[in-house]
């Protein structure tokens, strides 16, 4: 037996390869006849090779318990690819890059003049309570006045096919060596898969990272010296510090290895004695750089760290505070921002958002909590979250109270039925619900990444993707029809 | 280089080599017990002692039966100094420095661990130990081998060969003084056929047997043996071989004076020392202070060039 695209049922959503049942997208054709000349033993030959290859090479991420300790699980990596055109992708690659251009000049404003909310486009009230304000930085201005330079932006594709934003990470966002690794693995154990489509490359995202690190160091050399700041191998995404710093070149370091000394200058340990640092890819929380600063309990950081960053001896990326954007309610506000900063209307655009503190929605938000995903303002990782019709009437209640006593703090949103890509589950292939993180990078230039990681929720129905979670991934195809 | 960097380079490579020279010990234990009559045989105690953590042993256990032992040796990542310890010091310690290393060989440490791991009840079936362990030793001198062909000969890998010369020099000694003390428990004549065996396993556990041959040319003896292990220029597992690297490699670094002095004095007394003519308790005196020196040589690099040394040389003179 082999894989049945007429038993593959596809009506409820948008799927990204087939149509209906027994008919591909005109671009996936190739993909789905070819999957479907497998037989279940190859099938499963893949799979395993899949996993071993992963296990093998020591892709992983780290998973905590409730006992304290940590594991360190293989990435579940799906066999089927998710495919997209060329031609499609160039356009989200577009509105990317008008919403990152956007965003970067709303935080380099509200560090500075803050002409947005003198000019009453956003209200005053959206930083009241902002957790991710840092007053440090007020002032400051970065090389290329760019703040985030690595944003990972969360992408979903919605029944009628619109693809949305769902929300911009601009902290320290995780998963592209997952996206490289993914198409490596995939070329080991697939090869024939690969020839019938030109399938855009992905490898080249550490060399432009570099490019972009080197291009805010502030001392011009040929090789400034960036480092790679990680917290540690406990952290969950140490797999990614490593690979990063492995496929630039850079030294990996931890807090320990960094000294700020009596010049305000950033230095590493070497054996060779302190050696000056010009750019610090961080993969650290704010609060946990600088303990000067910061927390003061704070072992992973380096004292004296914001310092040097205000004087303008190093280059952090992204800089401190340019989390304040990646705050729902700002999200709420994008298309503003866009038509503010750039003129321009947004292009790829935001899910539907209701904004609690304005009396209109919050009043539509109260009367249909059953209906909306309530979100407040600086909550990651899916916490603290309503989901209306899954919810009971005792916890709208309870979210009812929360946002009349806090209406600045929520946002709301209708539940979103996220599209599907077939998805091995057995010997069978049934459709998975996922979404889309592409990675996008500025300095003098903004580049996207070709795709991003497409993550996956393997339990059915679920719309859970969180690889800590119990999702997966899968591959990302951006092909080109005409090469 | 990175100060951490280079420790976990160093400790990679002592993990690695102490792997190595676990599976030849167990495996070479196994032959030679083959080859004795049971009322003789030395059992599996002697390993115990090789690794020197008797106490810590006597505190779990208290047989030296084979299975104990082998679960001792082989199982217990919390026993001090087993193979699946070692490995996974070696693991861990690879995945902090991955971004140095090359990429294969980070993949072929982690695959031994897994390796390693997912067999390890082969050790307890007679028939497929020695390949079990084979395949042990062969995976650490293929990872020699992938680390000498691509990763840059830079300090790093000074480092690299730093480690591996002073764990191998340190399990060579180890190795000597326990075998030896076994053999020289009983002159009796009777025994001369066996003693011959052991003293060929001594050799066997190291894979020195056949260049013993080669360089020497004699008949095995307890005097010539022990001048060829541990004073031999060419055969690499002999502590002078292991510490006259260490000190090439240290030669290149820079603030190398307190290292080279000590590994000076180890070098010297090592090529000067009549060790074939030193009685047993004599001869065990003598290797209980050159593993001493051998520690002192690795604190000297710590306090050099480690962050480990560095951040508690800081710590006391803030103090």
């Amino acid at each position: 037996m082999t894989i049945e695209w007429k038993n593959y049922r596809v009506e409820k959503y948008y799927d990204e390869l087939m149509l209906s049942g027994n008919k591909a997208r005109p671009h996936g054709k190739k993909l789905a006849k070819y999957l479907a000349s497998l037989s279940n033993s190859e099938l499963e030959t893949y799979r395993i090779a899949t996993e071993l290859s992963i296990k093998e090479i020591g892709v992983s991420f780290t998973v905590y318990n409730q006992e304290g300790g940590s594991i360190d699980r293989s990435w579940p990596l799906d066999i089927f690819p998710r495919i997209m055109t060329k031609t499609e992708w160039e356009k989200i690659e577009a509105g990317l890059k008008q919403r990152v251009q956007a965003l970067n000049l709303f935080i380099a404003d509200l560090y500075g003049e803050q002409r947005i909310l003198k000019d009453g486009i956003i209200p005053r009230a959206v930083f009241k309570n902002s957790k991710n304000f840092r007053e440090q930085c007020v002032g400051v201005k970065p090389p290329l006045n760019i703040w985030a330079h690595v944003c990972g932006s969360d992408l979903v594709r919605d029944k009628d096919g619109t693809m949305y934003v769902l929300e911009d990470n601009l902290r320290v966002p995780s998963g592209v060596s997952y996206m490289l690794e993914n198409r490596l693995v995939m070329k080991r154990v697939f090869p024939e898969m690969f020839e019938d489509y030109s399938i855009l490359p992905v490898d080249d995202y550490p060399s432009k990272l570099f490019d972009m690190l080197a291009s805010i160091s502030p001392r011009p050399a040929d090789y400034p010296e960036v480092v790679v700041l990680t917290p540690g191998i406990y952290n969950s995404a140490y797999f990614e510090h490593a690979y990063l710093a492995q496929q630039m070149g850079c030294e990996l370091v931890e807090g320990r290895d960094l000294v700020v000394c009596d010049d305000d200058c950033v230095y590493m340990r070497t054996m060779r004695g302190l050696k000056r640092v010009d750019v610090i890819y961080r993969r650290i929380d704010d609060l946990f750089l600088d303990p000067e600063v910061f927390n003061k309990e704070s072992t992973l950081g380096v004292p004296g760290l914001m310092r040097a960053w205000r004087k303008n001896n190093v280059a952090l990326a992204n800089a401190p505070g340019a989390g304040v954007a990646d705050d729902k309610v700002v999200y709420a506000f994008v298309p503003k921002i866009i038509k503010y900063y750039l003129d321009e209307e947004i292009s790829l655009p935001n899910v539907k958002t209701y904004i609690c503190m304005y009396e209109d929605d919050r009043k539509y938000v109260l009367e249909n909590l059953d209906k909306l995903v309530v979100k407040p303002a600086n909550e990651s990782g899916g916490y603290g979250m309503l989901v209306g019709p899954a919810s009971t009437k005792k916890q709208q209640k309870e979210f009812a109270a929360l946002i009349k006593a806090n209406p600045g703090n929520y946002i709301a949103q209708p539940t979103l039925n996220l599209s599907t890509v077939p998805t091995l589950v057995g010997d069978k292939v049934e459709p998975r619900h996922v979404d889309m993180r592409p990675f996008i990078l500025s300095s003098d230039r903004i580049e996207v990444t070709t795709g991003g990681l497409t993550r996956v929720a393997l339990v059915k129905n679920s719309l859970v993707v969180n690889s800590s979670q119990g999702g997966g991934s899968k591959d990302t195809w951006i092909v080109d029809e005409e090469a | 280089m990175l100060s951490r960097v280079v420790e976990m380079i160093y400790w990679t490579a002592r993990y690695l080599e102490r792997t190595e020279n676990l599976a030849r010990l167990i495996n070479v234990n196994s032959n030679l017990l083959l080859d004795l009559p049971k009322s003789i045989a030395p059992g599996w105690e002697p390993l115990i002692n090789i690794t020197g953590t008797r106490e810590r042993y006597l505190e779990l256990h208290d047989d030296f039966s084979e299975r104990t032992v082998l679960t001792y040796l082989v199982n217990q990542e919390n026993s001090p100094s087993s193979l699946a310890k070692a490995l996974a010091g070696a693991r861990e310690s690879a995945r902090t420095i991955r971004d140095v290393i090359p990429r294969e060989s980070w993949e072929q440490i982690n695959a031994l661990y897994l390796y390693a791991k997912d067999n390890a009840s082969r050790v307890f079936i007679k028939s497929q130990r020695f390949e079990y362990l084979n395949n042990i030793i062969l995976r650490c001198q293929t990872l020699n081998g992938l680390l000498a062909g691509t990763m840059n000969q830079d300090e790093g890998y000074s480092f690299l060969l730093i480690g591996r010369n002073l764990e191998r020099c340190d399990m060579t000694s180890r190795i000597i003084d326990v075998r030896s003390a076994d053999l020289l428990a009983d002159e009796n004549q009777t025994l001369q056929p066996f003693d011959l065996i052991q003293w060929m396993s001594v050799l066997k556990s190291l894979s020195a047997y056949q260049m013993y041959r080669r360089s020497m040319q004699v008949k095995i003896n307890r005097s010539d043996v022990l001048k060829f292990l541990f004073q031999s220029e060419v055969f690499p597992r002999a502590p002078y071989h292991c510490i006259s690297r260490v000190e090439f490699c240290t030669l290149d670094l820079p603030n190398n004076e307190a290292p080279l002095r000590l590994i000076g004095r180890v070098k010297r007394d090592l090529i000067e020392t009549k060790v074939g003519k030193l009685e047993q308790e004599a001869l065990h005196e003598y290797i209980d202070e050159l593993q001493l020196s051998l520690i002192h040589i690795s604190d000297a690099f710590a306090d050099q060039y480690f962050l480990s040394g560095k951040m508690q040389s800081q710590e006391q003179s803030s103090a």
